[in-house]
């Protein structure tokens, strides 16, 4: 089973990389862009093929290791 | 007769002398500061390697500068849970005194040691220059011999130390004392000077509830000795020779 685990900043905390990449969307003529906020996305392969059980281990994966819960969200994904 | 001149850094004979055992991931880079920072003021310092079970047996705990496993993932994430940091842990909980400066602070704060988070600097560009220091609050031994308001020059040198918490937990830290370093402008500097990296509230070094576990970005190491453009740490690490040898 395959997981992909999208990790974003937190509403309120501040992301100087994605202001800079709405500036430079902006300098390159696209009009209209709002806020942006730039994430990670980390892709796993996981022996477990049991949808729930694989969810609970990448949820605490991402409590122990991938995420900093301080200041990142995180979503998972699991295909199989 | 004259008693033999002892060279200036030999600490053999005195016993009493403080020991801090330095913490080496792979990409740490500034032990070896840390360490002359240590031995200039008498104490002595050994290195812990990373892949260890435990750290030596010591009086301080250092995490030092650098940029360990290559700031892969978040800075500090992996160094936080590399072998030895489960000792670094166990021995903070149970009151060790602990320091940790950059990378070292990235490090305590990714083991929850400490609270909040380091951000990439809000200018996005990596910052390597003097910076203006107050003490806030003077904890014993981690502040060494500095006093409330004293105002020192160090360097810093650091892309993500841009301090964040959340509004309670700010006002925690600032209710119960535990911000012990604020960016301030230098004699004759603009205010708009003095945060190098967007820090939350100015905050440059902060503490556990403790007081045992305090981290900073700057670098004081680099502000003790000979071709280094300030002295002004120097009443720091000798003041926590004093308290811990």
């Amino acid at each position: 089973m395959k997981a992909r685990v999208h990790i974003t900043l937190k509403h309120g905390v501040l992301d100087p990389q994605g202001k800079a990449i709405g500036h430079a969307l902006g300098s390159l003529g696209f009009e209209g862009v709002g806020d942006v906020r730039q994430g990670k996305v980390i892709e796993l392969e996981l022996a477990e093929n049991d949808e729930a059980k694989a969810r609970a281990e990448v949820e605490q994966m991402c409590q122990k290791l991938l995420a900093n819960t301080v200041i990142e969200n995180y979503a998972i994904e699991l295909q199989a | 007769m004259d008693a033999p001149v002892q060279p200036e850094h030999d600490n053999v004979g005195v016993e009493s002398a403080m020991k801090a055992a330095i913490v080496v991931f792979p990409g740490t880079n500034r032990e070896v500061d840390m360490k002359d920072a240590f031995e200039r003021v008498g104490a002595s310092a050994v290195m812990a390697w990373h892949g260890d079970a435990e750290v030596p047996d010591c009086d301080l705990i250092v995490l030092p500068g650098g940029f360990a496993y290559g700031d892969y993932l978040r800075c500090g994430a992996m160094a936080a849970h590399s072998p030895i940091m489960k000792d670094v842990v166990k021995k903070a909980n149970a009151g060790q005194p602990v320091l940790g400066v950059c990378n070292g602070f990235q490090t305590l704060i990714e083991a929850r040691l400490l609270p909040g988070a380091l951000l990439k600097n809000a200018s996005l560009a990596f910052v390597c220059r003097d910076v203006h220091l107050r003490l806030e609050h003077a904890v014993k031994p981690l502040t060494g011999n500095l006093a409330e308001g004293d105002v020192i020059r160090v360097p810093v040198a650091h892309g993500d130390g841009n301090y964040f918490a959340d509004a309670e937990m700010l006002k925690r830290l600032e209710g119960d004392g535990r911000i012990v370093f604020r960016y301030v402008a230098g004699p004759g500097e603009p205010d708009t000077r003095a945060n190098p990296n967007g820090s939350t509230a100015d905050i440059a070094g902060i503490v556990n509830d403790k007081g045992n576990v305090l981290g900073m970005m700057p670098h004081p190491e680099d502000a003790t000795g000979p071709r280094q453009q300030s002295l002004d740490a120097v009443p720091l690490f000798a003041g926590i020779v004093e308290a811990l040898s």
